[in-house]
């Protein structure tokens, strides 16, 4: 032990001024170092992943076999239900993956080792939300990919490279809205216990409560107008349409809502409109929290 | 030498419980200085607030005469700070928690690989640098929270009982690291409940009790400023009350003792206060010896820290922490920890 440690005492000499004063460089790569802690956790422990892609496919091969039977047209323009069911299985397996975004906050809050982080001289703490937003759209995007892969195998087709597109935005609005919202619930919370109570009485109710598993006609009306205030309905629609219709365009109705219809393009637009407000919600929260 | 931390009528209450009411030192730079308390006293939570980790009530806090509530950010970057769990991510090697460490303070690229690598010979780690941190013991665990807490060369260090839990050569291994920081101008604050840690290395020490500081001062200064000597004598192996009661009474007439205290805790042993400088002790043996009572061992000495708490609190810091392991809800301790 003869190196020298610190450098001058004169540390403590500078003024306030003197200090370097974070920017975008640092904010770069402090969320770039906490994402690739997120992607090294993946890789030593890839059951996630695994688990995460195995999923979806078993819901769309199960589900779909258990309503195969089921009259031609029922579904609207789907000529079968694996087909209908494709879009809504894309939607919630992006939905719960990013609502379970907050449990490794939550695991770091109470293991301290979000103590580490919050005794740094961070440029923002909005990196550990985007660290986590990043990490879980790309878990979203590999298993979109296997449902879009599996889905064309089972003979749902495949829509264009416009459509592709415009459905990896519409998966990763949402999943950056939700996550957010989780992310906000594992710091208000008190613990993980409270984290998992919720996210277990949202995930359920709100796939039931939207358009994922039967159109809107099969419904009820009081549930119609439920399902037209899910968001997940709004990111559903659309990507049904896409696929069902490569002549899409964002003026077409994607959704006959009871209140009126929904063309591709508001759809969008309200779903835009919910990341943004689930990012402006939480921004206090982190602050004050972490702040 | 100018002022490295300053805290000044510090006040922080969680709900209705006051863990800090009044705490106040300050601290000249390139010093090592040690918060004395038993656990509950409040000395996390001061280093909690001064930390940037807890919002305090009241009071002022300073580093490096930039305040901590004003410029957090300022703060932090000045502040090393090593809690009492080490919280390592399990998955990650020590090298890539060096790393992750790096860039939440924004070392330079070009500086991390080098400076992780000084840090991890420093601290005589690099063998164990490649494997992931949940194979590590508790020394290397601390080890490597010390090198990444020192990566970035902060100007303050702030240690919570650095040694809790570990054996005795990690412990005396973080002492001479500790020391060698501070011949190199490092300030340091950490805090204690082992009263031998904060003797030897702390050049000042406060003794903290119920949220409150009770006392400040070099450990000599303290220690003389309490007085006399003290004898701590066995009449058996266990003695049983009675025959410890009238040890007590017929050894508190004599002219040199001061006080008698009975150490129900420790087999009824008694703690003398004597003058210094007298023959207390052939006093003592002497008086034993007239009324027929046995001696099992006697042993005469200076004024410890504990009698410096003792005095200033009205019990033994063992003591002190018995009745807090009693009182304390831990679960809700941490869960305030998180907030």
């Amino acid at each position: 032990m003869s190196q020298s440690v610190t450098p001058a005492a004169s540390g403590l000499n500078t003024s306030v001024a003197d200090l370097p004063s974070p920017g975008t460089k640092e904010f770069i790569q402090e969320t770039v170092a906490l994402t690739r802690r997120l992607f090294i956790q993946l890789q030593r422990r890839p059951t996630t992943l695994v688990a995460g892609v195995i999923q979806p496919l078993m819901w769309l091969i199960l589900f779909g076999a258990l309503f195969q039977n089921v009259p031609s047209g029922l579904f609207g323009d789907s000529q079968n239900y694996g087909q209908f069911l494709g879009s809504g299985i894309i939607v919630f397996t992006a939905f719960a993956g990013a609502l379970n975004a907050g449990l490794p906050v939550m695991f770091d809050r109470e293991f301290g080792f979000l103590n580490r982080l919050l005794v740094a001289p961070l440029a923002s703490r909005f990196s550990i939300v985007i660290a986590s937003a990043l990490f879980i759209a790309t878990m979203s995007l590999v298993q979109t990919t296997a449902i879009v892969a599996l889905s064309a195998f089972l003979g749902a087709g495949l829509p264009g490279p416009a459509g592709l597109l415009l459905m990896t935005f519409i998966v990763l609005t949402l999943v950056f809205g939700v996550t957010a919202l989780s992310l906000g619930l594992a710091f208000a919370l008190p613990g993980h216990i409270e984290l998992l109570a919720v996210i277990f009485i949202t995930n359920l109710p709100l796939l039931f409560a939207s358009t994922a598993l039967v159109p809107l006609s099969f419904m009820p009306s009081w549930l119609q107008v439920v399902a037209s205030l899910n968001p997940l309905s709004y990111a559903i629609e659309p990507i049904r349409y896409i696929y069902l219709h490569s002549d899409w365009s964002f003026g077409s109705t994607v959704m006959a809502a009871p209140f009126g219809d929904i063309s591709l393009g508001l759809a969008v637009a309200l779903l835009v409109t919910f990341s943004a407000a689930a990012l402006a919600t939480i921004r206090p929260l982190i602050s004050r929290r972490i702040g | 030498m100018s002022t490295a931390v300053l805290v000044e009528n510090l006040k922080k209450s969680y709900g209705d419980v006051e863990a800090v009411k009044d705490v106040s030192f300050n601290i000249e730079q390139g010093e090592i200085f040690g918060l004395l308390g038993p656990n509950g006293a409040g000395k996390t939570t001061t280093i909690r607030c001064l930390c940037t980790l807890a919002t305090p009530g009241s009071g002022r806090l300073e580093i490096g005469g930039i305040s901590v509530l004003d410029s957090p950010r300022r703060a932090r970057q000045l502040l090393g700070y090593i809690a009492q769990e080490v919280a390592p991510d399990k998955v990650l090697t020590g090298l890539e928690m060096m790393e992750l460490q790096a860039a939440i303070y924004h070392l330079p690229k070009a500086q991390t690989q080098s400076r992780i690598g000084q840090m991890l010979d420093l601290l005589e780690i690099n063998d164990i640098a490649d494997k992931k941190t949940g194979t590590y013991s508790g020394g290397q665990l601390k080890r490597l929270d010390l090198a990444a807490g020192l990566l970035h060369q902060p100007a303050v260090l702030v240690l919570d009982e650095p040694t809790v839990g570990l054996d005795i050569e990690s412990r005396s291994a973080v002492w001479k690291f500790l020391r060698q920081l501070q011949s190199e101008g490092t300030t340091i604050l950490l805090t204690s409940h082992y009263l031998e840690e904060v003797d030897a290395l702390a050049g000042r020490v406060a003794i903290i009790d119920k949220g409150k500081v009770i006392s400040t001062g070099t450990p000599a200064a303290l220690k003389a400023e309490v007085g006399g000597d003290r004898i701590t004598l066995r009449i058996r192996e266990f003695t049983t009350e009675a025959e410890a009661e009238k040890a007590r009474s017929l050894l508190a007439d004599l002219p040199l003792v001061q006080d008698v205290i009975i150490n129900s805790a420790q087999g009824n042993s008694l703690n003398l206060v004597v003058d210094k400088g007298g023959d207390a002790l052939s006093a003592v043996q002497t008086a034993l010896k007239g009324a027929n009572l046995p001696t099992f061992g006697i042993a005469q000495s200076q004024p410890s820290l504990d009698d410096v708490y003792l005095a200033a609190t009205g019990r033994t810091l063992m003591d002190a922490e018995m009745a807090a392991v009693g009182t304390r809800d831990l679960k809700k301790e941490r869960k305030q920890s998180m907030k």
